[in-house]
């Protein structure tokens, strides 16, 4: 299983914090297991995808594999 | 000399804090010290400040190592609070000690405008109607810009 981990605002539209989905996992993967509002914000701009602590420089290039956690990342408010 | 850097998950008293960094850094003329408080506002009953423990405290270290890096410090604090606050709970410290007070000013304001704008936290308000996310201030950036136009 891949873990994905919603933070900020995407945790309150995901419904939760985290959820698991089967592996292994890729972007359009990612895309399709979510609902289609939850997905536009996932594939703006402003949102940072990291594979296991490291920003994806293109997170479209995800590959995620079993026992993988990836964070949805949305703008930062802030210190 | 390494920065002393943490994220803390229960309220702290910034003034013993500095108190106490400042006694550990003789050796330093000038000590200078930067609280953020939750601001007490009439609307605002609680601030809670989630993070992402993979990138938080690893970005918080890295800025610690730009500062140190930047300006002659004998030390460095960066501390930050997640959770639950209420309006007048201290949410960041940061102090910087230096042989000479105007790397400390420096070195003060670069890290807590970098913190404000870059560091990995999300914040949300509780008011009367509910929770809020906030969004990054323009300000926010407008002050990171500074030190990318006019090297310190």
């Amino acid at each position: 299983m891949v873990t994905l981990v919603f933070l900020g605002r995407l945790a309150g539209q995901a419904g939760g914090a985290t959820r698991q989905l089967p592996a292994p996992l890729d972007w359009a993967g990612l895309l399709g297991a979510l609902d289609t509002v939850l997905a536009a914000q996932i594939a703006s701009d402003r949102v940072r995808l990291a594979l296991n602590g490291a920003l994806l420089a293109d997170k479209t290039q995800l590959q995620a594999g079993d026992g993988d956690e990836v964070a949805l990342l949305p703008p930062v408010s802030g210190g | 000399m390494g920065a002393d850097i943490r994220l803390l998950d229960a309220p702290f008293a910034p003034g013993a804090a500095v108190d106490a960094f400042a006694a550990a850094h003789p050796q330093a003329g000038g000590i200078t010290s930067f609280t953020g408080q939750v601001r007490l506002d009439s609307d605002v009953l609680a601030l809670e400040l989630s993070h992402y423990a993979p990138l938080t405290l690893p970005g918080m270290t890295a800025l610690g190592e730009q500062v140190l890096a930047r300006w002659p410090l004998a030390g460095l604090l960066i501390w930050h609070r997640t959770g639950l606050m209420r309006p007048g709970e201290p949410i960041v410290l940061v102090a910087a000690a230096a042989r000479h007070r105007r790397d400390a000013f420096q070195a003060a304001d670069y890290a807590i405008d970098h913190l404000k704008s870059d560091a990995w936290f999300w914040k949300r308000e509780q008011r009367a109607d509910g929770w809020h996310w906030i969004e990054p201030r323009e300000q926010d950036h407008a002050d990171l810009a500074r030190w990318r136009e006019s090297p310190a």
